[in-house]
């Protein structure tokens, strides 16, 4: 049987199996959140997040080597700097969250970029693009506990969140604090990208986060309908990514991402809803 | 039956940008009072609402909720202030209106699913349970939040404009709900610009232009007199407010 070779074979080596074990965790905790983010309008947040990690992980390297615990940790404590920075401007500034947050990553961004060219050792290319066939135990555990985190920390917070998305003056005028559940959504997220950054890279792992999320609306109409969508579509998207990558022998995030645009450009065009296919095939109602 | 605290508001002044919208406004909600408040465009009566229910604080004055938390006083904003596009069932978001019950990780019971789907039956809405709320027309979106306000079962109600942009049976059926609450003993402040039918339905009025201009029973706090002294009022825009009081 040709074909199961081609879909098993790869994963008989340990350093595909490891890659896929990463992936799937990415898949399971990403595009839950990746959903939630397109509904509060953020979709872009997530990409801006991880541009401002970029000093935290060079200050962790310098502070503690070039380790995956040391720069996982700096990449998180300046995503989580970077959030409620911003969200703390907009509200004594009054300004709009969006642009706050606009100002402080790209200061954040340059400011790491200087950090990581001040900083022998640091491999900018590693860095931007991470390498998924070389993640070791560390990494593995960074994404698996990441992923965890960030997966049990949204079905925690759901409830408040979904109304916040829906309803943020009804839950104001229930004495609920919908900017603590804001910050709570925001860190995950930040959890959540930092897991994806020693595998995927820091432009790579919002990818696998937020197509799925956006592929979504095409397959369900219902919020849960459309999490589950998105959580398949990235489990999908990282199989064939790393057979791609495998017999294609494209890197192996790009290829993953890649794979996650396709299954998008599939929903727009062939996706039972809000597709091509759906508006060109209409069924003629009796009234 | 139900017996909630007096509202009272003492002296209340709520500005926008430095304008005020409420000024020196002194009164009280009595327990299980059915007050229509009206007055022109810009009177200030949504932000009485909003300052009342805790939305707006207020820049002087005192507010007394009788102790009662911020959940138990229910607020139903104007139509189109919500996204509409949210991909979320009727059912759910009725639910929801026992989240000041909950709070964000108290288990939702099978009871609470069924006080959902009976609050979507009360209001008209049987059988739309799983329909999202993207697909209800607009008058079928307020059935669903009256259906949410039965399910946050408070004892003082606040409600924006409930009947705009409802057809006449929407309005009616509606109507006949706030009575049935009204029947309950709850408070219940509703903010309208139909005349007609604030001395018609309601047995209060409060007419508002930013300060108090007539209150009492409606057909005398409504009269043709006191309309036009609140028009009057709600026209003098200035550009520079003075300062009415010196900041203590």
């Amino acid at each position: 049987m040709p074909l199961l070779h081609v879909l098993l074979d790869p994963f008989a080596l340990g350093f595909m199996r490891r890659a896929l074990v990463g992936c799937l965790a990415l898949s399971l905790a990403g595009p839950p959140l990746g959903v939630l983010l397109v509904l509060r309008r953020m979709s872009l947040t997530s990409d801006v997040l991880q541009h401002g990690m970029l000093p935290g992980v060079a200050l962790g390297a310098l502070a503690g080597g070039l380790t995956v615990p040391a720069m996982g940790l700096g990449a998180f404590l300046a995503g989580l700097a970077v959030a409620l920075l911003a969200s703390w401007l907009a509200r004594v500034s009054g300004g709009a969250e969006d642009s706050q947050l606009a100002g402080v990553f790209l200061v954040a961004l340059a400011l790491g970029v200087a950090l990581v060219s001040a900083t022998r050792g640091i491999d900018l290319t590693a860095l931007l693009f991470g390498n998924v066939l070389a993640v070791n135990d560390a990494a593995l555990l960074l994404m698996a506990g990441a992923a965890s985190v960030s997966l049990v920390g949204l079905a925690v917070i759901w409830r408040p969140l979904v109304l916040e998305s829906f309803d943020p003056g009804f839950l104001k005028a229930l004495g609920g604090r919908g900017g603590l559940w804001h910050l709570a959504f925001m860190a995950l997220v930040v959890a959540c990208v930092v897991g994806g950054l020693t595998a995927l890279g820091t432009l790579m792992s919002i990818g696998l986060m937020m197509l799925p999320a956006v592929a979504a609306r095409h397959f369900s109409a219902e919020l849960s309908g459309q999490v589950a969508a998105a959580v398949a579509l990235a489990v999908a998207a990282s199989v064939a990514g790393l057979l791609l990558s495998f017999w294609g022998n494209v890197p192996a995030g790009p290829a993953i991402v890649l794979s996650a645009g396709m299954l998008w450009a599939l929903g727009l065009l062939a996706g039972p809803r809000a597709s091509l296919r759906a508006r060109l095939w209409r069924p003629h109602y009796r009234a | 039956m139900i017996s909630p605290p007096p509202l009272r508001f003492t002296d209340l002044t709520c500005v926008h940008d430095r304008h005020p919208a409420v000024h020196h406004l002194s009164g009280c909600f009595a327990p299980g009072s059915l007050t229509a408040v009206m007055g022109p465009n810009g009177a200030g009566k949504t932000t009485l609402l909003r300052a009342l229910a805790g939305l707006h604080p207020p820049h002087d004055g005192v507010i007394d909720r009788g102790g009662l938390a911020p959940g138990q006083i229910a607020l139903l904003p104007q139509a189109g202030t919500l996204d509409r596009n949210f991909p979320i069932a009727c059912r759910d978001v009725v639910a929801l209106g026992a989240f000041a019950r909950l709070g964000a990780f108290r288990t939702a019971t099978a009871a609470s699913s069924a006080a959902a789907e009976a609050a979507l039956g009360a209001v008209g809405l049987a059988g739309f349970a799983r329909r999202l709320v993207g697909s209800l027309s607009a008058g079928q979106f307020q059935r669903l939040l009256f259906a949410r306000l039965i399910v946050q079962d408070a004892p003082v109600l606040l409600l924006d404009e409930p009947f705009n942009a409802v057809d006449a049976r929407t309005e009616a059926e509606l109507l006949a709900l706030l009575h049935r609450w009204h029947a309950e003993g709850r408070t219940l402040v509703v903010v309208l610009h139909d005349f007609d039918l604030a001395l018609r339905e309601f047995p209060e009025a409060l007419l508002l232009a930013r300060s108090l201009v007539a209150r009492g029973p409606a057909a005398e706090a409504l009269s043709e007199e006191n309309r036009a002294r609140a028009r009057l009022a709600a026209e003098a825009w200035v550009e520079h407010p003075e300062v009415c009081r010196d900041a203590a």
